[in-house]
């Protein structure tokens, strides 16, 4: 496993978040988690708002993608995700408060497209409390 | 001839006008490079996203999705980039110029406005103003791009708009700005297809499905174009305003010399007319 790497990229619309290699990479898609080894087949998939964890050497990284997806080749991975974060990027206190706010949203349902909002919401609150807790 | 009096404060003026107009040059120096800057670092994952979308679309005649065709009405959204603030030479002007030079006519045309110099002209002409983002023009992030976008699909989805554009100026570099009317949707399989080849596209998988992929990802590729023209906007903006602000400068120093030149003319005819009129007295009492 240690000899066979891949070339991993991760992109933001405002930064090339992370760019190295590793040996595995684990995703959120929307039919459920995968986790990636080198020599993967030709895959194209959507990302929800979840953790990677990336391992490397023994080393392992979390960061949290919200929404986003995965183009997986031979021996390269290009996630592409709307919003990336570090651990040390999120906020505790302000992924609490957002959760609680998706959560009175949800308990108060209006409308279909509200919902819509305050379920992606509340999922990416989740995401960043999980990543940090 | 102007009195002195005259000269020197219209010259004063001058002065003050160019020290303006050079102190905003600086800072729309500044605020390209940084501008410029982001709009470089937004370009790889712009270029990855290309990509994606065109592999897809590329072997995709068997595909009918919906954001590949036109709506049945003929109304057509409009997303005008401009800015929030004059001063910048034809910026502003050029932009809207692209939205009324086309052939989409008033009646057709829906405005979703970023920037209020292009809000308030559309706004004259009585033109149909759906939504204004004008707040996200001074300091775009990705958010404001996905709000707009969802703004334009959501039109689009319920069927109130059938093709969405986007007007935008262009970064080619400091100096040349170019404006550009671009299609969003539908989005056409020919012009995908012509740039792309190299990519393996038969063999890959997707999950799920193809034409649900596409209901993700093409949203998301409107959203990263979106927020590429946001940036080049704002990088065209400043290069645009540092341009004039620069011709505006010279201009002011050419106007301060050419005032000086008058200023000390008639200062030496003033001293020289007293002088005459000393003599003359002198000799009127001798």
């Amino acid at each position: 496993m240690a000899d066979k790497k891949f070339e991993l990229e991760v992109m933001c619309p405002d930064r090339t978040f992370f760019k190295g290699e590793a040996d595995m990479v684990e995703l959120c898609t929307v039919e459920g988690e995968i986790g990636v080894y080198p020599g993967h087949i030709p895959l194209a998939a959507v990302l929800t708002p979840g953790i990677m964890t990336i391992h490397n050497d023994g080393e392992v990284k979390k960061a949290a993608l919200h929404s986003g997806f995965v183009k997986i080749s031979q021996d390269s991975i290009m996630v592409l995700a709307e919003i990336a974060e570090w651990p040390d990027e999120i906020d505790i206190n302000r992924a609490n408060e957002a959760k609680l706010r998706a959560e009175r949203r949800l308990d108060g349902s209006k409308s279909g497209i509200d919902i819509q909002r305050a379920e992606a919401a509340l999922k990416r609150s989740l995401t960043r409390i999980a990543l940090k807790g | 001839m102007a009195s002195m009096k005259d000269i020197k404060r219209r010259k004063e003026s001058i002065q003050s006008t160019g020290q303006i107009t050079k102190a905003m040059k600086l800072v729309a120096t500044v605020k390209l490079q940084k501008a410029r800057g982001k709009a470089e670092s937004a370009r790889p994952y712009f270029d990855a996203m290309y990509n994606t979308v065109s592999s897809i679309l590329a072997n995709s005649e068997r595909i009918n999705h919906r954001y590949l065709k036109s709506g049945e009405t003929t109304k057509k959204a409009i997303i005008v980039i401009t800015a929030n603030r004059g001063l910048a030479g034809g910026y502003n002007s050029n932009v809207i110029k692209t939205v009324t030079g086309s052939d989409i006519a008033r009646e057709d045309a829906v405005i979703y406005a970023v920037g209020t110099k292009g809000r308030d002209f559309f706004a004259r002409r009585e033109y149909k103003i759906a939504a204004d983002f004008s707040e996200a023009i001074n300091e775009p992030i990705y958010k404001d791009a996905m709000e707009i976008g969802q703004a334009v699909l959501d039109a689009f989805e319920a069927g109130e708009v059938g093709e969405i554009y986007l007007a935008y100026t262009s970064f080619k570099n400091t100096v040349v700005h170019e404006p550009k009317l671009v299609k969003l949707l539908p989005m056409s399989t020919e012009d995908v297809e012509k740039t792309e080849g190299s990519e393996a596209t038969g063999l890959v998988e997707y999950e799920p499905e193809e034409e649900e992929a596409l209901d993700i990802i093409i949203p998301k590729y409107i959203n990263s174009l979106i927020y590429g023209a946001l940036m080049e906007a704002i990088a065209s903006e400043n290069g645009a305003r540092m341009t004039a602000m620069d011709n505006a400068t010279s201009n002011a120093e050419d106007i301060i010399s050419e005032l000086s030149l008058k200023y000390n003319r008639a200062r030496q005819s003033s001293i020289t007319q007293e002088l005459t009129e000393i003599i003359a007295g002198a000799n009127a009492i001798s």
